[in-house]
């Protein structure tokens, strides 16, 4: 995945325009009218919208007799799932080895309320390997 | 079950994680700042944690490396900011592979009957960096999940 093309995709999301357009387009394809409608907005301001978001490749724009309609392209909004569900794992694999250390320790605290000696891991400590 | 959050808003160069442990706040606070608890929870199992320092001290320095099975070895240091408390602990954290490149961390434990909320906002110098952290942070297996699309499609049409 390139990441300059997730910045476009992110550029293209920051706005809430954008993304009420592509909320639309989710339900299907949509001449510049179809769009403009539910915004105060100009068709050209639609436009310059459309623009951005076919750049980042969210949307591909086709014409149908005299309409230009766009569509909504899923997989740029894939990558940036994607790209966040790696560090979701990350986290989440963290923070489930979390859960079973403070449980074990909350479950040690029972019997010995001082457990554990006092860190020591700072400086140079050589471990076996 | 408690689930792990995370937050990125499009064009705004940071990122909330947010969690509940079912333990009092001073224990999840102990396991953030004692160094023997920390290498056996943060990162993926099969990621090998070294400590190198562990200063949890107001201007203290900290210091540790990742080690895949691989044997590559990722290094990441930083410095307590403000004496570290379970009201806070707020650090500077730099990846050793982009040098100048420095996450501004702050960490808050919020305990309710006998449970923490725990709530992480790191603050990145770019938008870019952010992406480029989270890209390259976690290069691990990707299962991709139409749900996610989907979850994300949801969220786009709530706003």
């Amino acid at each position: 995945m390139a990441t300059d093309r997730l910045s476009l995709v992110f550029g293209a999301l920051a706005d809430p325009t954008r993304r009420a357009i592509l909320a639309r387009l989710a339900a299907g394809e949509a001449t510049v009218a179809d769009l403009a409608a539910p915004f105060s907005m100009s068709q050209p301001a639609v436009s310059k919208h459309l623009k951005v978001l076919e750049q980042a490749g969210l949307i591909s724009r086709n014409r149908r007799a005299t309409a230009r309609l766009s569509r909504l392209e899923a997989e740029p909004l894939r990558e940036v799932t994607t790209w966040l569900a790696r560090y979701q794992r990350f986290w989440n694999e963290s923070h489930e080895r979390l859960d079973d250390l403070l449980a074990a320790l909350q479950a040690g605290q029972e019997q010995d309320p001082c457990p554990g000696p006092v860190a020591t891991a700072k400086g140079n400590d050589d471990e076996q390997d | 079950m408690s689930k792990t959050e995370i937050t990125a808003e499009p064009g705004i160069p940071m990122i909330i994680i947010t969690r509940e442990f079912d333990a009092p706040r001073e224990l999840v606070f102990r396991a953030h700042t004692d160094p023997d608890l920390l290498v056996q929870w943060l990162g993926p199992r099969d990621l090998a944690l070294a400590i190198d320092r562990y200063e949890v001290r107001n201007g203290g320095a900290w210091r540790y490396v990742n080690t895949d099975a691989a044997g590559n070895a990722y290094g990441f240091h930083g410095v307590f900011h403000g004496e570290p408390s379970p009201d806070a602990i707020v650090q500077t954290f730099e990846f050793e592979g982009a040098p100048g490149h420095v996450c501004l961390q702050s960490a808050t434990f919020a305990e309710r009957g006998g449970k923490t909320l725990m709530r992480t906002v790191s603050s990145f110098q770019s938008v870019e960096d952010r992406d480029a952290m989270v890209a390259s942070g976690m290069e691990r297996g990707v299962h991709d999940s139409g749900e996610r699309l989907a979850e994300l499609l949801a969220r786009l049409q709530a706003s």
